[in-house]
């Protein structure tokens, strides 16, 4: 009996050596750039290696904004993610919504075309599009972009997959008290896929925000620019920056954690649909 | 008189569902006419395009299957195949083993929990550019990266050039993608984790298995689906990689050099730089044949097991 609570014992303090160790692997990368963005550049490969720099040099986070127009970069990204993520949201749970819950002609047939192509990288058809788009004289505009990222397949099929498991005998309620299709969707449907919704908002700002090759391959003049490739470009021009570089990174995470943050307890719920019942 | 009223109710019945329709229709449109126009479209495009000659200002002209001949004798195409593979091969893995163990170590009842898991899905939602920004610098080939002082320091080894070097590039850009992703496949295996009910477990504990064997005869299988969904994401995933290595490989001008070149980099290269629009198109082809060919075979093996 007392040699199992010591094996148990033994067992939990391997478990928390491990979960230290984790944390410290999966949080480092992110506490040395906030460490670098403080310093000047000299001190940033100095050994031994200080953790918290004897005077800050916040002066990187204001020099940061005039060195490149990071107020504009941020700007475009901004517009770019709110724009992509509502379309995204509105068609996709929209769409949705008549692939579980109605009936017609030719809804196996659509949905199929859905799946599919969520099995094709958008890599292999990004040539194509990208000539399609410039024919359209879309070549190096905002709502290149946004086309590009706002009528995903995964966003209907995880919608969908998540108003299956809502009961259809709910509409059917609903139809007899007169409700109108659309005013089920938004008044009964919408509600309740908050899981499902917040994943999606989190997969959409999160690719949208931190998408590289497609702002790469369409907007070509700097006004256009979005933070990933701006920033990108300020690494490639200025490799030695070190504390300025950093600055920005940390800049540029920012609302990305905070989404995630903010909307992450709902989140392992919106996953779940996706891929169990998938 | 019973003749038309059944006539009236049927024609009723019609155009209800008529109307049913047309209201289905619409909440379908708004996504499906995005959808079909700039996905679609451009998909059947693609197997076109790569049987013609195409410069992407002058007319297509057919070549038949010579764009794929040609990009088989291409150097760079065959590295960037090569190094796709490797890549996948042990990414693949070693994401997947770790995810598990991960998702089964913050599955127990213990302290911090919470926050653990958030960390480890930081890196996944963290932009790329910054990440990798931090990794060149932690990673840096000269001998006062932090990396490198441990390597020297702690285990005693002679210090890296890391992602400078031919030999271990591809090591680096592996260490980062298990890095940066296995959090993401970690939350899954945690959803599937808190499916497996609680009585298999202790009907197991009653039948006198221990630990490993709970977990070989109880969670093992009972992840199968999750394990499988998993899979298929990673492979599709692994090769599509271009933007990691292009932040930790590529050059200053942004050229990939042959140690590290991988086959979506290749298609961009060709595309964007060489205009070369039917080699590239057949490289994204060959992408999407291996791609579909490794779901398949994926989706052969899911459901021998179903049968069993």
């Amino acid at each position: 009996m007392k040699s199992k609570t010591a094996n148990r014992r033994l067992g939990m303090a391997v478990v928390y050596i491990l979960l230290a160790l984790l944390a410290f692997i999966m949080l480092i990368p992110f506490v040395w750039m906030l460490s670098a963005s403080l310093k000047y550049n000299k001190d940033i490969f100095v050994i031994p290696f200080k953790w918290l720099p004897a005077d800050p040099q916040f002066r990187n986070y204001v020099d940061i904004w005039t060195k490149i127009p990071l107020a504009r970069f941020t700007m475009n990204t901004v517009k770019l993610t709110v724009i992509v993520t509502f379309l995204q949201l509105f068609t996709s749970s929209f769409a949705a919504y008549a692939f579980s819950k109605l009936q017609f002609r030719g809804r196996n047939v659509l949905f199929l075309a859905y799946v599919a192509t969520i099995a094709v990288p958008w890599q292999v058809y990004m040539v194509p599009q990208f000539m399609f788009m410039r024919s359209l004289g879309l070549a190096d505009t905002h709502l290149a972009i946004i086309i590009l990222q706002a009528f995903s397949a995964f966003g209907v099929f995880l919608m969908r997959q998540f108003y299956e498991g809502i009961p259809d005998s709910l509409c059917e309620a609903a139809r007899i008290d007169g409700m109108s299709e659309y005013q089920i969707y938004a008044k009964i449907m919408l509600p309740l896929s908050k899981p499902a919704l917040s994943t999606l908002i989190i997969f959409t700002f999160v690719n949208t925000w931190n998408d590289f090759l497609g702002p790469l391959i369409y907007l070509t003049s700097e006004s256009k620019k979005t933070l990933q490739i701006g920033l990108k470009m300020f690494i490639s021009q200025y490799s030695a920056e070190y504390g300025l570089i950093m600055a920005a990174s940390v800049l540029s995470l920012i609302p990305v954690l905070t989404v995630f943050l903010l909307l992450q307890k709902y989140f392992v719920a919106g996953i779940t649909t996706g891929a169990v019942k998938g | 008189m019973s003749h038309t009223a059944l006539t009236q109710a049927e024609k009723n019945r019609r155009r209800r569902k008529r109307k049913q329709a047309l209201v289905a229709y619409s909440f379908i449109a708004p996504n499906f006419i995005g959808f079909a126009i700039f996905t679609l479209g451009p998909i059947i495009l693609a197997f076109v395009i790569a049987f013609m000659e195409w410069d992407g200002n002058n007319p297509m002209k057919f070549v038949g299957f010579s764009n794929f001949i040609t990009i088989f004798s291409e150097d760079r195409f065959v590295s960037s195949l090569k190094n796709t593979l490797v890549y996948s091969l042990f990414t693949v893995p070693i994401t997947l083993a770790l995810a598990l163990g991960l998702a089964i170590l913050l599955n127990q009842k213990i302290r911090g929990r919470n926050f653990l898991r958030t960390v480890t899905f930081f890196p996944y939602v963290a932009s790329l550019v910054a990440v990798t920004a931090v990794w060149n610098m932690l990673f840096t080939p000269a001998k006062g990266g932090i990396v490198n002082q441990f390597m020297i320091n702690v285990l005693h080894m002679a210090p890296s050039k890391w992602a400078a070097a031919p030999k271990t590039v591809m090591l680096t850009i592996i260490m980062f993608s298990v890095w940066k992703n296995m959090g993401y496949y970690m939350v899954i295996y945690l959803a599937g984790l808190q499916g497996i009910s609680e009585d298999l477990y202790e009907a197991a504990s009653l039948d006198g298995a221990n630990a490993l064997q709970r977990f070989r005869y109880v969670t093992i299988p009972q992840l199968r689906p999750t394990t499988f969904f998993v899979s298929i994401i990673l492979t599709i995933n692994c090769f599509k990689v271009y933007d990691i290595v292009y932040m930790l490989a590529g050059g200053s001008n942004g050229v990939i050099n042959k140690s590290a070149i991988v086959l979506v980099y290749y298609i961009y290269e060709e595309a964007f730089r060489n205009w070369k629009l039917g080699q590239a198109s057949a490289s994204a082809i060959i992408l999407f044949a291996i791609v579909l060919v490794i779901t398949l075979i994926q989706f052969g093996g899911e459901k021998n097991y179903a049968n069993d």
